[in-house]
């Protein structure tokens, strides 16, 4: 073992960390605001480098479909209620919203596969394509069962992560994929080279965090869902609603996924269920920040990833084992430091 | 019993309230419950613990399912009202246990009060926070601070200027004397009482009979889920009923 190796196991730790520190948030997101254990976040890592990878090679991305399906069910959910209640005027925004721009989607790719377009547009079509996914999940599955205990929603959740890589391998197909790197570029640092994509990854990563930071700290809607996460009732009376609360979120953790998946597929072969195993690695994360605390997330995130990296190297058949070993002594700790807290009643 | 207030002041009704029932399971938490507020008055609902006053309050914020009519603003609400929707029509409650976000500055607490004002395009959340500080100037000495490590009063005070950012037509007060000191209290009624003038109606929920009967204009007692008295709050405070069980002879409760 020598100083390059390290050198070389920390980078790609730090990549793979990055990544897992993205999801960890998300994570520790969603569950501080709606208290589900977003299981599928890793599938949409999966369906953001899947989608991706199929729009460069001149298909159709089956995520079209699935968008255009849940959709239609948003809008029929949605459409029943506001006719009921005689609300006419919001029907043809939720019927452009959610049949529409899917179907234009459909078409627009149908008549002209963006193989030609620069990256960074295949990059928005895809995340286009993915990100709707989030909230559309959450109206149908999660909205109606919002009182629901965290068992019931972490069922909801597993069902949602099945069904997400059944359709997964039905869209995709069996077989891996790997997208072109978004830059050539490759340095040398003392001694161990060092890859441009890795950079990027890296800085892209934590221009994310930083940006999710500014966007609580900062911005009125950041600061309703810190509220939403700290104190449901006192948030409804400020009018914040669940629902609304509900949807950002799960927008933020679909963008979020399929924005990591799209920085790693030039550098891992992503097949349709890799993502189970990635979003995993960020729950472990999130899990050493106790699902509430984010920075202690994305260290925990970032230290997951060095110890997969340096675990490959050593015990490479007992890398996944000792990775997953690791959640074991944090709940130990966090189980004998921490005083029980009762669910709260809704 | 007549529980309808005689016309004192010719003002918009702005909640009307009639028969409300509210039951948990099969006990019945209210029975029906009538009451009406116009604006600029201060109505105070007094009574004691167990009575159903918080319960209420939660039926009329549309927190709890609730049977009856209420109308509010002169607009019936169905069984199903949300609470979003009555917020958005100038509907707050500030709850007995504040609610507040307690790992946000005071500063981040008011703006979240003005939230669905923000969300319906309206920009002047800065003049209303001062306002709101010109009323509580405590809590702009303390506008950078978490809430959570705020005095017992000064909590009360940021929980009801958070409300008032939603530039409110009803406020709704839940205790808002509870386990503060004697000095505070009468700071929080002194500020009660000038929120009056701003022509914002008040529903005051209190267990200190004698400081809501003082500052009120119209009171109800409310007696194991249903209103046992009612009528302007002089004649209440002097009605023997009300000196025996809740003000005392003469001496302070509490």
């Amino acid at each position: 073992m020598d100083l390059q190796i390290l050198l070389l196991l920390g980078q790609d730790g730090i990549t793979n960390g990055a990544i897992y520190a993205l999801l960890a948030l998300a994570l520790v997101l969603v569950f501080t605001v709606t208290r589900v254990i977003f299981i599928p976040q890793g599938e949409f890592v999966a369906y953001g480098a899947l989608t991706l990878a199929s729009l460069q090679a001149g298909k159709v991305p089956g995520t079209v479909w699935l968008l255009l399906a849940l959709g239609c069910t948003v809008a029929v959910l949605d459409g029943i209620r506001l006719v009921r209640e005689g609300r006419f005027a919001k029907l043809p925004p939720l019927l452009i919203f959610n049949i529409g721009l899917p179907l234009l989607a459909a078409a627009g790719l149908f008549a002209m596969p963006p193989t030609q377009l620069p990256l960074a547009a295949q990059v928005v079509i895809s995340m286009l394509l993915v990100v709707p996914l989030g909230p559309m999940i959450y109206r149908v599955a999660y909205q109606p069962l919002a009182g629901a205990s965290v068992l019931v929603l972490l069922i909801v959740s597993v069902a949602i992560h099945v069904a997400m890589i059944g359709l997964g391998l039905l869209f995709f197909g069996a077989e891996g994929s790997r997208t072109p790197p978004f830059t050539e570029l490759s340095f040398e640092l003392a001694g161990a080279p060092l890859q441009g994509q890795t950079i990027l990854v890296v800085v892209a990563s934590a221009s994310l965090i930083i940006g999710l930071y500014f966007f609580f700290e900062r911005t009125i809607y950041g600061k309703a869902l810190r509220a939403t996460a700290m104190n449901r009732t006192g948030a409804r009376l400020m009018g914040i609603p669940p629902v609304l609360a509900g949807k950002l979120c799960l927008t933020l953790a679909a963008a979020i996924g399929a924005f990591s998946g799209i920085l790693i597929a030039p550098i891992t072969t992503i097949y349709y269920d890799s993502g189970f195993l990635i979003g995993l690695k960020g729950f472990v994360g999130a899990i050493i920040g106790g699902l509430a605390s984010y920075p202690v997330a994305a260290l925990g995130a970032v230290l997951v990833g060095l110890l997969e990296s340096y675990s490959s190297f050593y015990a490479s058949a007992f890398k996944e084992v000792i990775v997953f070993t690791l959640i074991i002594p944090v709940l130990l700790w966090r189980s004998l430091t921490s005083k029980h807290i009762e669910e709260e009643e809704e | 019993m007549n529980i309808t207030p005689p016309h004192l002041h010719d003002h918009e009704v702005i909640l009307d309230v009639k028969n409300l029932r509210v039951a948990y399971g099969k006990v019945e938490a209210l029975h029906e419950v009538s009451l009406t507020i116009r604006r600029g008055d201060i109505v105070t609902v007094i009574g004691p613990n167990g009575a159903g006053k918080t319960t209420l309050l939660a039926a009329l914020m549309g927190l709890l399912p609730a049977d009856g009519e209420i109308v509010y603003m002169g607009h019936r609400q169905g069984r199903d009202r949300e609470v979003e929707a009555l917020v958005r029509h100038g509907m707050t409650l500030v709850p007995e246990k504040r609610e507040l976000f307690a790992e946000m500055s005071v500063e981040d607490n008011l703006l979240l009060g003005a939230f669905d004002r923000y969300r319906t395009g309206h920009r002047d959340q800065m003049e209303t926070m001062d306002e709101v500080f010109e009323l509580f100037p405590r809590l702009e000495e303390r506008r950078s601070q978490l809430a959570g490590t705020l005095s017992g009063g000064e909590r009360q005070m940021l929980a009801m200027g958070r409300a008032l950012m939603a530039k409110p037509k009803l406020l709704m007060l839940d205790e808002p004397s509870l386990g503060l000191a004697p000095l505070i209290i009468k700071e929080i009624f002194r500020i009660i009482g000038e929120l009056k003038k701003t022509g914002v109606a008040i529903l005051l929920v209190e267990q200190n009979a004698r400081a809501a009967l003082q500052i009120a204009d119209y009171g109800y007692v409310l007696e194991t889920g249903e209103v046992s008295l009612a009528g302007p709050s002089q004649e209440l405070a002097a009605d023997p009923r009300v000196i025996e069980a809740y003000l005392g002879l003469g001496n302070k409760q509490r």
